[in-house]
């Protein structure tokens, strides 16, 4: 790759790589690790994004959110490919994105996603005291990727992002 | 508008009939939409149904880039008739109470658990990457529904009864599971496939460990009901789909 392409795909990659998730607007898609890769062609560029849940709605507006960033930035009007494999899992999300997640007020997934028992038990932290004396309210939250759980300790209920 | 027909190949049907039984499922679920029994159950269910739809999608994009007639999703989920779904009987079967769907959902997951899981090995890269997303949302699903049938089985006489109901009810359709006819078979010598076969002893692990727990009895084997994989229907399926379909039936193309 010649200097140009190399820098205008960093560009690019940081510019897409900045488009914030819709539903938990303070991880952008860097930090879900939902984007793949950024490749620089004669006929413009591509941006592979890779889906979190089958069914995440997010991902039409994410694909969406892409090519308006993109072109805004004067870099033309990107092709977004959603591209399955290798599967994404919660173990992508980075550092980072987990903490900011923390800070919002949602309880990060835990690292290593691994097999759930049929009737498991996960020990979830608080996010807002810290606390491990929490229970699940429903496995089932405000999004495909959320559970809803509650600190039995400082009584606050919580979103957790489910490990995957 | 007019139905497509497609010119099916085995591995075309093979793919069709997992998103077919992904959809049909998925639509059952959207169908309890706002008259769920608790708010939590509202989310869990739409959640489900949401999951599956999304597995429906990928499965009926991969179709379609099998066929390679142009046909996306949407014209393989809209446009085919009742006799050309290839799903399962069991998927649809109407809602019923909040027991049976509860009892659908676990037969029906205690399956595709084990199925997406060794279906991450298929020699098809695309099977194998959607069967990595589907199997960890199935594992929620498979969890979810079981704990509800031990609740309801091990609650009130009431609840009791309705459970029992439903297993009688939905039994004969969990032969179909487990059925291989040359489609499969093809499949599964291609390394495609699993063969459902292989699984039968692992479904009947989980449905009888959550059974005992709910004080349920196992059902016993007995006549089981076939067809859905050829396209052969119980009544319920047509409703169904005049319900999906009639949007893209009455103003085709439509968009939104």
């Amino acid at each position: 790759m010649t200097p140009d392409r190399e820098q205008l795909r960093e560009t690019a990659r940081r510019v897409a790589g900045a488009v914030a998730d819709p539903e938990i607007p303070v991880l952008t898609i860097a930090d879900l690790g939902v984007l793949r890769d950024v490749r620089v062609l004669d006929t413009g560029i591509e941006v592979d994004i890779t889906p979190t849940y089958c069914g995440c709605p997010a991902m039409t507006m994410i694909a969406l959110e892409i090519e308006l960033a993109l072109e805004k930035a004067g870099l033309g009007r990107p092709k977004v490919v959603t591209v399955l494999s290798p599967a994404w899992t919660t173990d992508w999300m980075t550092d980072e994105g987990r903490a900011k997640l923390k800070d919002y007020g949602i309880a990060p997934p835990p690292k290593g996603a691994g097999r759930r028992a049929l009737f498991g038990v996960d020990t979830v932290a608080c996010p807002h005291c810290g606390a491990t004396d929490t229970a699940a309210i429903a496995d089932f939250g405000s999004t495909a990727c959320k559970a809803l759980w509650r600190c039995n300790a400082c009584r606050e209920p919580f979103d957790y992002f489910k490990c995957h | 508008m007019t139905s497509i027909r497609l010119a099916e190949t085995p591995l075309l049907t093979y793919v069709l009939r997992r998103a077919d039984d992904a959809l049909v499922l998925g639509h059952r679920l959207s169908e309890w939409c706002g008259k769920a029994p608790l708010m939590e159950e509202e989310m869990a269910l739409a959640n489900m149904g949401l999951d599956l739809i999304g597995q429906a999608r990928a499965l009926y994009t991969y179709a379609g880039e099998v066929e390679a007639k142009g046909h996306d999703e949407d014209a393989l989920a809209y446009l085919r008739d009742e006799r050309a779904y290839r799903n399962l009987l069991l998927v649809e079967q109407p809602n019923g109470d909040f027991a049976l769907t509860m009892v659908r959902q676990l037969l029906y997951a205690a399956f595709a658990d084990p199925y997406w899981r060794a279906m991450m090995a298929s020699r098809d890269a695309t099977l194998a990457a959607i069967a990595a997303k589907a199997e960890k949302e199935t594992a929620y699903h498979l969890r979810h529904s079981a704990e509800w049938v031990v609740r309801l089985g091990d609650g009130t006489a009431e609840s009791h009864a309705r459970i029992v109901r439903a297993l009688e009810k939905l039994w004969p359709f969990t032969g179909e599971l487990f059925e291989t006819d040359d489609v499969e078979r093809e499949m599964i010598a291609a390394g495609i496939a699993v063969d459902p076969a292989a699984l039968r002893d692992t479904w009947r692990g989980t449905v009888s460990a959550v059974l005992a727990r709910a004080t349920l009895t196992m059902p016993e084997d007995g006549w089981m009901q076939s067809g859905g994989r050829g396209g052969r229907h119980s009544e319920h399926l047509g409703h169904l789909l005049a319900e999906l379909q009639s949007m893209q039936r009455t103003i085709p193309g439509a968009t939104w």
